[in-house]
């Protein structure tokens, strides 16, 4: 059965390190829906969240093949215990001064925010769960979506499980 | 001091000499920490980028290089040189083209986890990434085929990569590491100081087995009825040989050995069947598809060997003994694994292990191997590959080191000459590199200057590398090249013959040269046989010449390797073709 993971993986803030693991999920085979990097607690680690998608015996293989990377330090598969995943959008969506108070609304539903404004346009932020992004991408969609860009999901797993 | 004392100066004075702290360039850096490391030879190819590390070379006299007439001889040399003596093989190249001339070499030893260092020069720091004179991102492009590599920024940071390099390289599943050292970095200064300690942080390979996996296996094999041994080219590098025979022995378990693994288990052993897989024996791939337990042990279930992978050894219950933990799982569904080095899980095994109720069993696979021999139409006018290989085999007593080309050549290789050692078949089996037959024997030849080293070749990969001629040549290096020559591409004509309905394309070379003239060329002793007594008699000639020799079989082209399975089929349909 395929199903998404998130996995966390740690990395040494080396040059070449994003090719490392990106160029292991490409010739692997591998999905990636959505890859972010930066920095971690420790310094001279770097972390990144990777959403991949596949069966289990795929994501078995994913997790021994990163370990393989002399670079990798450790690697989680987050999606296995309780977590929390966030992404942030940023969304420029037509308004003309009529449509804005519909807009707003919108915004206002989502816990969103207007970062920028222009007679015509305005750009919204929002930040959740990927699904909410979506749900808020379709409800923008009729208005006239100019520009989107997600930043992709980060995720950590709650509490103390590590 | 006399010149003879500074010779004889102890391994513990010259490790001291080595050591001092002194301020010293990054090329002198280099050849310190490589003499640091135990290597006593160097494969390789100057260039622009390369030219520090060739001037700090020269009249160092504790260093020794050998210079190839193609990058690509000096990996597949370095190759050689690992593989037979189970050290770590290296060799140098210059920036650019010099660099990805290694890059089918270094693809050649990661398939098989052949350790290697491999020194790249590159464009200075300044001129990275501008597109400058001979700059490749040598890095970047052998990313997937190292097992780690390294861009040496700053001089500092190289007596530590070096250490590192090593060890990533030899332990372990082993592989090729990669350094690339830019021009400027080769040139800069600094005292120089080898670490002691290695701390990597991301690297800690399992190696000591769990012991409940041990158990479990140990139980299975006593409850099974059918066992059966895959064993590959991790025994060999693990050094498991005699461990495993000793398995064998106590667990009365008929074992069949992969391309990589042959050698590592004596092929004059009751209870060896045989190389499994698309040119195996009938009894091997027959005992796995009908097992109810398989083990395998240091081998990774290549698609050569498991035939259609739906179908493979389908009533079996599987256990797989690896170094490398990504292995288990990867091909083939493991119901019993043990992660650990072959040598220590088998240790560990060796201590409990009771035998399998497998009589009945091995009587069946006795008889089989009565029945299907392996074997050939053999004729007395016509030379036929088959009986080149079997003759090497029965002048050698088996005890050659044998290297291969790939191809027809390589099959008939590894049927017919009967291995009983560890280490004396060197042949590329992952990767399948045409060229790697006759400058791997080079590297092998080096590091076992005291062996007989026989090179297998086909009339085709005879020609991807022929340039080497030239260093056996002129440093009287005694490797005895066997060229089977069918004037055409073998194994691809045996493919256009039997699957696109003799539709021949492209396999014809004529056009070749006399391979007696191109060794004549260089300067090396060319022999020539086209029937079985010329065959003998060349042959006993090139074995009693101390140099190198250069022996041209000439035999038919339509001979083709069988047993065969087809691609798409389970092991259990093998075209017996002409054998029978």
């Amino acid at each position: 059965m395929i199903t998404k993971h998130a996995i966390s993986i740690l990395v040494n803030n080396q040059p070449g390190v994003l090719q490392r693991v990106s160029g292991l999920f490409g010739r692997r085979g591998f999905n990636i829906d959505s890859i972010t990097v930066g920095e971690s607690e420790e310094p001279g680690l770097s972390r990144m969240i990777i959403v991949t998608s596949g069966d289990d015996r795929t994501l078995e293989q994913v997790q021994k093949q990163l370990y393989k990377l002399i670079d990798v330090i450790k690697v989680v598969d987050l999606s296995a215990s309780p977590m929390v995943a966030r992404e942030l959008a940023l969304i420029k969506v037509n308004a003309e001064p009529a449509q804005r108070p519909e807009i707003l609304g919108i915004i206002e539903t989502f816990r969103a925010s207007v970062v920028d404004i222009s007679p015509s346009t305005l750009i919204a932020q929002v930040v959740g769960d990927s699904e909410k992004i979506d749900a808020m991408v379709e409800l923008l969609k009729p208005y006239g979506l100019r520009e989107l860009t997600r930043t992709g999901v980060t995720a950590m797993t709650r509490g103390l499980s590590k | 001091m006399s010149a003879q004392s500074a010779t004889v100066l102890s391994k513990e004075g010259f490790r001291e000499k080595l050591l001092k702290p002194d301020l010293i360039s990054g090329s002198e850096i280099l050849l310190r920490s490589l003499l640091l490391e135990g290597v006593d030879c160097v494969f390789g190819y100057p260039g622009g980028a390369v030219l520090y590390i060739y001037d700090a070379m020269h009249g160092n006299e504790d260093f020794r290089h050998l210079l190839t007439r193609h990058e690509q001889g000096a990996i597949h040399a370095a190759d050689g040189y690992a593989r037979s003596t189970g050290k770590v093989g290296v060799c140098i190249a210059t920036s650019g083209p010099g660099a990805t001339n290694l890059v089918t070499g270094i693809a050649t030893a990661y398939m098989d986890s052949v350790p290697l260092v491999v020194i790249t020069g590159n464009v200075a720091t300044t001129l990275i990434g501008t597109d400058a004179f001979q700059e490749a991102d040598i890095t970047g492009i052998t990313m997937p085929i190292t097992k780690h590599s390294y861009l040496v920024r700053n001089v500092e940071d190289l007596p530590r990569v070096i250490r590192e390099a090593f060890h990533i390289a030899s332990t372990g599943r082993k592989g090729p590491v990669l350094i690339d050292i830019p021009k400027d970095v080769s040139a800069q200064k600094t005292v120089f100081r080898y670490p002691e300690t290695i701390n990597i942080r991301g690297y800690n390979p399992t190696v000591n087995p769990n012991r409940l996996q041990v158990e479990k296996l140990l139980k299975a094999i006593e409850e099974s009825e059918r066992p059966v041994i895959l064993a590959g080219g991790g025994v060999v590098y693990s050094g498991a040989h005699e461990e495993l025979i000793e398995f064998v022995n106590k667990t009365q378990i008929p074992i069949t050995t992969t391309l990589l693994g042959l050698g590592g288990f004596p092929s004059s052993h009751p209870l060896w069947m045989g190389m499994p897989g698309m040119h195996g024996t009938v009894t091997a791939n027959r005992a796995l598809q009908e097992c109810d337990l398989l083990i395998s042990i240091g081998a990774r279930f290549d698609d050569r060997v498991t035939g259609k992978l739906d179908g493979f050894a389908p009533h079996a219950k599987i256990a797989h003994i690896d170094v490398d933990p990504a292995e288990i799982g990867k091909n083939v569904e493991t119901d019993i694994p043990c992660v650990g080095d072959v040598k220590m899980v088998l240790s560990l095994a060796n201590e409990k292990a009771r035998p399998a109720k497998s009589a009945a069993w091995i009587g069946k696979i006795a008889e089989s191997l009565k029945q299907y021999p392996l074997r050939y139409k053999d004729d007395d006018k016509e030379l036929k590959p088959q009986f080149v290989i079997e003759m090497i085999h029965e002048t050698t007593n088996g005890e050659a080191i044998i290297t291969t080309d790939v191809g027809q050549h390589q099959m008939w290789a590894a049927q017919f000459y009967k291995f009983n050692h560890p280490r004396s078949l060197i042949t590329s089996g992952g990767l399948g590199t045409m060229g790697f037959g006759f400058p791997s024997a080079i590297g092998a030849q080096m590091g076992n200057p005291g062996r007989l080293v026989v090179s297998i070749n086909g009339d085709g990969g005879m020609q991807m590398c022929s340039q080497e001629l030239a260093i056996c040549a002129i440093n009287n290096i005694p490797v005895k090249i066997v060229v089977i020559n069918n004037q055409v591409l073998g194994m691809v004509r045996q493919w256009q013959e039997l699957i696109y309905e003799n539709r021949y394309s492209h396999i014809d070379l004529s056009g070749s040269p006399d391979f007696v003239k191109l060794a004549e060329a260089y300067g090396v002793k060319g022999l020539r046989a086209t029937n079985k007594e010329e065959a003998r008699r060349v042959w006993k000639e090139a074995l009693e010449t101390p140099g190198p020799v250069l022996i041209d079989f000439v035999v038919r082209k339509e001979e083709n390797v069988f047993p065969m399975v087809m691609q798409g089929s389970t092991l259990d349909q093998m075209v017996l073709g002409d054998s029978e």
